[in-house]
């Protein structure tokens, strides 16, 4: 006895009945088209591997040139240190224009030079390291850097522990990083990875999908049934919408079982501040695609507006914080910058209220809105 | 060899006419790019201007006073609140109304004066780490800073090493500077990849490809003719990014435009060669959308743009080898910012060549198993 059936059998209104069919006809149409299966399965699975595996901001295994002009033990140990370091991957070297040849066809990203003098200018207390960096990615140049510094911060403080007159300087900074002890960029990426994919899927698939029916005028095909307008769109919504609940799901198991990002807060929260971003993302979705009615500007559009802010003006990997005043007062519209403060404080804080809150009500309001919008609009289309 | 050249040239106005003569596709083709690099280049930052934080001080003595005023008075840091007890530490952080705490102990100057190493704990919100890391970075230069000063004013020795940094190319290590230049590579990737998979693709749903194959074409004409309009386009996609880099963002330009364009075009050429790739497997216009957007999601995402290629995995870093997007920013960034010349860019030059030669190649073996 199918599901159908059983509606049939107890009674169901027609209106459930009509839905219900109209959502099984667009499960068959997702799972037989190839454009459907590539971006609500083929490229969330993609993403969550190259997000997981892939990509990391985290600075390891630089590859570095030290060299030594000072053959002194004191300059040799400071070299040591170098090698030691799980950041860095040395090359030893001991003349500085063969190490700028290596810079120069970026065999290496940085040079530390240890001068002839190193170890007499120590002994009076004032001696010099410089270090070099290829400034062409200007995040990861900082990051050497400091790394560089702590090099040479830790040879320092063996030197004193060695009983050699080499005092750190008077103040220490102790620094503690909340929630990402271990630094971790993984932690932060996978979550943002499910904002990506809901948009994908809610946004993205939707208005190409709805794109492409009012393109061939399959719509209006409909309108001729004794389907109404606020049928047709239940019968598109219900569907996608599981399709993002099972991104949704899929996303929230690797971050989980393949990549072990903690996760602090409860999967209630989680699944319901999805679902409203979802019901935003797949609103904006079928407003855009009543709204151009063809598939290649559609999805232009819906890049645009969705996916491109969703990766760049949500926090997701560039901080709020550093964006100019004008640019940081269009991300308050964007529901993207919502979810993402939702999502990195469930995943590594917890259900902090006073946060989950007011970002809650901000995406609620937005569905609220925009499913009305799209209930006129599509009306307004379709009679 | 005259004839062919001015069919290829009739199939190319005839491709660009297709293009432009729609004002919806002409739209999508300028004002997306513009609109994402003015994006981009205010928003795809790591740097920070602007750090909230707040400051748990249990000396309240001239030295901490003296040390806070470092941080209030440099311009990046600005205080939201002044914590009385420990316990407020966790909500300040939690409600993410600060970034940072930072924890001045009860001995901090007695330690000082005593010539003892004080201890500051700076607490930081982990969320984006990233984010976190480059502040306690900022708060550790400010405090070596009053390092340097106190140890001065007070007689004692200074630190036995000087650390020098100096970037190359960059010398304020802005993220502006390699971002901008990146994305001239990266926008026209996808818009170029489109354009040609699109091209064919249309003329298989609208079944016009059959007409071309009765003309006196040959199939490398015909493949030359869709190949040339989107490498146009993508070229002056190219100029337009580069014109708004220097224009409006002033980033200055190292390098020499001959090798510039030189570089962009053995890279279109590649992004041509993969489309036209594309358009042999596809048969609707939806499908080579859709193939095209799968393929550059991943081209950028492992192109080194927004996390550095030297930080993925070995075979990940492997993989990246096929991927001409990766060649071009490197190409695009190194003669952009630091006039890199023709010899040193050859690792990258000939790989994007072998791309290029290697998907025309299989895209023309296609078309001809496919026509024939």
């Amino acid at each position: 006895m199918t599901l159908t059936d059983q509606a049939h059998s107890r009674g169901f209104p027609a209106k459930v009945r009509r839905v219900w069919a109209l959502v099984r006809k667009e499960t068959y149409q997702i799972g037989r088209d190839s454009s459907s299966i590539a971006i609500g399965v083929v490229l969330p699975v993609l993403l969550i591997l190259l997000f997981g595996y892939g990509l990391s901001l985290d600075v390891r295994h630089v590859p570095l040139a030290v060299v030594l002009e000072d053959a002194s033990p004191e300059a040799r140990e400071l070299a040591a240190g170098f090698q030691l370091s799980p950041y860095f991957d040395v090359q030893l070297l001991t003349s500085m224009p063969h190490a700028q040849e290596l810079m120069l066809a970026r065999q290496v990203d940085g040079i530390v030079r240890i001068r002839p003098d190193f170890a007499r200018r120590l002994s009076l207390g004032d001696a010099e390291v410089q270090v070099l960096v290829h400034g062409t990615d200007a995040n990861h140049a900082r990051i050497i850097q400091g790394y560089a510094q702590g090099a040479v911060s830790q040879w320092a403080a063996r030197q004193t522990a060695e009983g050699r007159e080499v005092a750190p300087g008077p103040v220490v900074l102790r620094e503690r990083l909340w929630f990402n002890e271990a630094n971790e960029s993984h932690y932060f990426l996978v979550p943002g990875l499910i904002v990506l994919i809901m948009t994908l899927i809610g946004a993205t698939l939707t208005a190409l999908v709805m794109a492409r029916e009012w393109e061939r005028g399959t719509l209006e095909a409909l309108f001729v049934t004794p389907v109404r307008a606020d049928e047709i769109l239940l019968g598109k919504t219900i569907p996608y919408f599981m399709l993002g609940m099972v991104g949704l799901a899929l996303c929230l198991l690797s971050a989980r079982f393949l990549f072990h990002v903690p996760f602090r807060g409860s999967v209630l929260v989680l699944t319901g501040t999805s679902m409203l971003y979802l019901l935003v993302v797949l609103s904006i979705g079928l407003l855009i695609s009543s709204a151009v009615q063809s598939q290649l500007v559609a999805s232009q559009v819906a890049l645009l507006v969705t996916f491109m802010p969703a990766v760049m003006l949500s926090g997701f990997l560039f901080d709020l914080r550093s964006m100019p005043a004008l640019v940081r007062l269009i991300t308050y519209a964007l529901p993207a910058r919502y979810y993402v403060t939702l999502l990195q404080t469930v995943f590594l804080a917890g259900d902090v209220w006073g946060v989950l809150l007011p970002n809650a009500a901000v995406l609620a309001s937005m569905a609220a809105v925009l499913l009305l919008l799209t209930r006129g609009m599509t009306r307004k289309r379709l009679t | 060899m005259f004839d062919a050249i001015r069919r290829i040239l009739a199939l190319t106005r005839k491709e660009l006419l297709a293009v432009l003569k729609d004002p919806r596709s002409r739209f999508s083709l300028l004002v997306p790019p513009i609109l994402q690099c003015l994006i981009f280049g205010y928003a795809a930052t790591y740097d920070l201007n602007d750090v909230p934080y707040a400051v748990l001080d249990q000396d309240r003595s001239a030295a901490s006073s003296a040390l806070l005023a470092r941080l209030d008075g440099s311009g990046v840091f600005h205080r939201v609140a002044t914590l009385s007890w420990v316990g407020d530490i966790q909500t300040v952080i939690d409600q993410r109304h600060a970034l940072l705490v930072i924890q001045i102990p009860q001995d901090f100057e007695r330690q000082l004066l005593a010539g003892q190493p004080a201890d500051v704990q700076v607490i930081a919100d982990g969320r984006n780490s990233n984010t976190a890391g480059t502040a306690i970075g900022y708060v550790g230069t400010i405090i070596a800073a009053f390092n340097a000063d106190w140890q001065q004013t007070h007689g004692q020795r200074g630190p036995p090493i000087h650390v020098a940094t100096r970037a190359w190319y960059n010398p304020n290590l802005e993220t502006r500077w390699n971002m901008i230049p990146g994305l001239i590579g990266t926008l026209t990737m996808l818009q170029t990849l489109l354009l040609a998979a699109m091209s064919v693709a249309r003329e298989r749903e609208q079944g016009t490809f059959d007409q071309l194959l009765v003309t006196p074409f040959r199939p490398v004409e015909i493949m030359a003719g869709k190949a040339l309009p989107s490498m146009l386009v993508g070229t002056v996609q190219a100029t337009t990014i580069l014109l708004v880099a220097q224009l409006w963002f002033r980033i200055p330009f190292a390098g020499s435009f001959v090798i510039l364009y030189a570089g962009l075009s053995l890279f279109l050429l590649a992004a041509v060669g993969i489309g036209l790739l594309v358009s042999s497997v596809a048969t609707t216009m939806q499908q080579a959308m859709l193939f095209s957007f799968v393929l550059v999601m991943p081209f950028t995402l492992l192109s080194g743009l927004t996390t550095p290629l030297s930080s993925m995995p070995k075979v990940l870093q492997d993989i990246t080898l096929a991927n001409p997007l990766r060649y071009a920013i490197d190409i695009v960034q190194r003669v952009y910012l630091e006039g890199a010349s023709l010899s040193l860019l050859l690792p990258d030059l000939w790989p994007l060549a072998a791309i290029a030669a290697v998907t025309l190649a299989a895209a023309a073996w296609m078309f001809r198993h496919r026509l024939t």
